[in-house]
Order: structure tokens, then sequence, then C-alpha cells
């Protein structure tokens, strides 16, 4: 399994990424840790006529902390996520998913911008985003935008980014001392969750779903329950106004069964 | 293109399609063959090498990607003399394999894991720090107490 032929630059900077995917348009992708990329373009499902490197911007790598929330470049490792102290503190739901990715050698090269720049409703990472209330900056020809999680995730493995757009940075509101819980259920150790539950509470709660739909989700009938104060009763509803995907791990009703048993056990570990 | 990268110590210069995975490049280009191609999808761990000291699962990195990089294949961890690294000479002791197939990438893997744990790890953060390599003589258990000799708590 070898990709198919590809042109390939290394961009020195954003604006050189954003000025090719300018000129090349969909032909073009942008190559970061290439660990959602790689594997696609190996089983030929993606195809791009041109790569364009941007793993060696290493100035869009930091977390930094910005007042209310905690601002994260988008080239980010995983395993820098999930070693930093500043995230453990300020946005503990965060830094744990980072480490429930893959393993650690796919966590050397993963990055959070690309995770969730590729938009897989089975990744982890998104429902952490969403959970945590964050939003994402991105760039193009004509500068920046801010865009709500919620906002970002459009269809399956789409996104809200524009050809000629790139994420260049992850914003996280600080949530130090808030309950969060992050539940992941798999039969192997490295996989993807069949199903994963993301929730923080505090005065507006919010819950995520892993592998529950087409697109990485909150819920917001799980959420109002919660913010009614129906704690983990609340998790009731979990199964209830999604579409989950059948596959040989799970049928729908199964997997509705476990969002219910997973949104109801992270609600008891946020609360505990 | 041309890519040039430090392997095991020596500066290896080639000209490369972009589309070569790094574990062809190591394995064909270089002549390289310890390490191993398993699953081929990132799952199995048997490619593992280090890319600027970190382990890397090499079928799901470009060539092109590792240009300018430090790279340590298993042929690198023993020393000039031919004197084996700890983490080879534990796993020999512990009788830390069987077929063999998937021990380079175990043994980088577990350096890596060690290199990045200096407090020591107990016996949970070895397993869950090799969750990424896949033994199919499932021979775990001698694997974990040979990497607990080398970086295990005290």
């Amino acid at each position: 399994m070898i990709p198919a032929a590809f042109d390939y630059m290394v961009a020195d900077a954003a604006e050189a990424a954003i000025a090719a995917l300018a000129e090349y348009g969909d032909e073009a992708k942008l190559l970061a840790g290439g660990h959602s990329l790689i594997p696609l373009m190996r089983f030929r499902l993606a195809a791009p006529a041109m790569l364009v490197d941007i793993g060696r911007l290493d100035d869009l790598s930091y977390i930094d902390d910005a007042g209310d929330h905690i601002a994260i470049g988008a080239l980010t490792k995983h395993r820098t996520l999930e070693m930093s102290d500043l995230l453990a503190a300020e946005a503990p739901l965060l830094r744990h998913v980072a480490g429930e990715v893959g393993d650690p050698s796919v966590r050397h090269r993963g990055t959070l911008g690309g995770s969730l720049a590729h938009g897989d409703p089975a990744s982890d990472l998104p429902a952490a985003l969403l959970a945590s209330g964050g939003s994402l900056v991105i760039t193009g020809p004509n500068g920046e935008r801010v865009v709500e999680a919620p906002d970002f995730f459009t269809g399956f493995l789409e996104t809200a980014l524009a050809d000629d757009e790139m994420v260049t940075e992850i914003r996280v509101p600080k949530a130090g001392g808030v309950g969060w819980s992050y539940q992941k259920f798999n039969r192997r150790a490295q996989d993807w969750a069949i199903v994963g539950a993301a929730v923080m509470l505090g005065p507006d709660p919010k819950v995520a779903l892993v592998n529950m739909g087409s697109v990485p989700m909150r819920h917001r009938g799980v959420e109002s329950g919660l913010a009614g104060g129906a704690g983990a009763a609340a998790a009731s509803v979990a199964g209830d106004d999604v579409d989950p995907p059948e596959d040989l791990n799970a049928d729908a009703e199964y997997r509705r069964h476990l969002a219910r048993v997973l949104v109801g056990r992270g609600i008891a570990e946020a609360s505990a | 293109m041309e890519v040039s990268m430090s392997v095991n110590g020596e500066t290896r210069t080639s000209d490369v399609e972009p589309r070569t995975l790094l574990v062809h490049h190591i394995r064909d280009a270089l002549g390289l063959t310890g390490t191993n191609i398993g699953c081929d999808t990132s799952s199995c761990g048997a490619c593992t090498i280090h890319v600027n000291g970190e382990s890397v699962k090499s079928c799901t990195m470009l060539a092109v990607q590792a240009d300018g990089t430090e790279i340590t294949t298993i042929e690198g961890l023993a020393g000039d003399d031919g004197e084996l690294h700890p983490m080879q000479a534990a796993f020999m002791e512990c009788h830390g394999l069987q077929c063999g197939y998937c021990t380079p990438g175990m043994v980088m893997a577990a350096t890596s894991l060690v290199a990045e744990n200096p407090d020591g790890l107990d016996e949970t953060a070895v397993r869950q720090g090799l969750e990424g390599n896949l033994c199919r003589c499932t021979g775990y258990h001698n694997i974990v107490k040979a990497v607990l000799s080398v970086g295990g708590t005290a």
C-alpha cells in the first residue's frame, strides 16, 4: 500500500502554506503529523496532487496562557499536550484526552490541528474540544477568523475550512477546578472509540459524543438535563436524537446503549 | 527530491520519490532491514524507530518528512564494539522474545518510553506505554519484565 504519486513542498511559514493552498485549490492537502492523512493516502482514499508539508512550522507549536483561555498552536503534538502542566491545571479534559489518542508513538507525530481538521467523528480530540467550549482560529488569504467548535464540524470528514484556509490556533476556555470526565469504550487498547463521551460540568455544562453520528457532536438534550439539575439521570436521553453508525463492532442500538452508559459514568465521575 | 538524514550517527543523502514511506527508505535504500514491516497501518509497531529521539512508526511517515532529522534504528542501539544496549540485553536475559518479529520495534518503543520516564515506570505504565506494539506470540509478560528491569521503579 503505497500512496499515489504527488508533488511535495515544504512550507516555511503559514503564509506560504496558505498561498500554496490558494494556488492548488482542492488538489492540495496540508501535511502536519500525517497520522490521519498518510493512512488515507495509502488506502488510496485520498490522492492529493500536491502535499504541502507544514510539519516544520515550529512557531505554530505552543501552549500559552492567554488570560481567560489557553491558546494552543495547531501544530502542537498530542504528546506535548499530554505532558503539559499548564493544560493539567487549566484544561485537564483536553490534556487527558490527548493521552487517549492512539499510542505513544502515534502521539509523538499527530497534531491537535491535524486531528481536528480531519473531522473524524470517531476521533477523541474533537469531542474534547466540543465539551470544553473551545474554538478554532482559521487563517486564510484574507486573515483570521474564529469559529466555535460546533460550527467547525460540518459533515463526515468535512469542516468549515475553505480550500485555502488552515487551522492555526485552538482556544480552550480555562476550566481549572471544573468537573470533567472522558469515557472511551473500545475492545483493544489503541483502537478508536466504539463510543466515547466527554463531559464538562460547570454553569454551562457540555457533553460531546464520539462515534455516535457522522460528525463530532454535542448532545443538547443531555446538556439541558444537566443544566436543569438532573445529574446522572440526564444520561437517559443520550441515545435519543442521534443517528449512530453501524459496523462490525456495534449496531446502532448497541451504540445508543453505550452512549447512555458512558454519559452516565461520565457525569458521575465529573461530579465526584 | 534529495533528502538527507542522520541515520545511526551517519549522514545519509538520497534521492527519493515524495511518496516513499520512511520504512521503505530505511529498508530498501539504506539497507537497514532490522526494522520490520508488520501491519502497514500504524497499528502493530513492528516498524518503530526513533526520530529525533522519540519513537515513531516509520510506516506512517514519508521519507521526505524525515529530511534533516536524526534517525535511530535497531541497528544503531548496540555499541560500536557490538556490546548490546541495556534494553537489548534485558530482552535476552528475560527471554523477551519468541519469534522475534516484533522485537526491533518493541525495543525501540521501550527505549523511548524509558527515556521519557526518568523517574521510572511501574508495570501498568509499561503495559500502557507499549500498547502500540503487538506481539503475536503473545509474549508480553517477559517483554514487560525486560522493560521493567531497565526502566522500572526500584
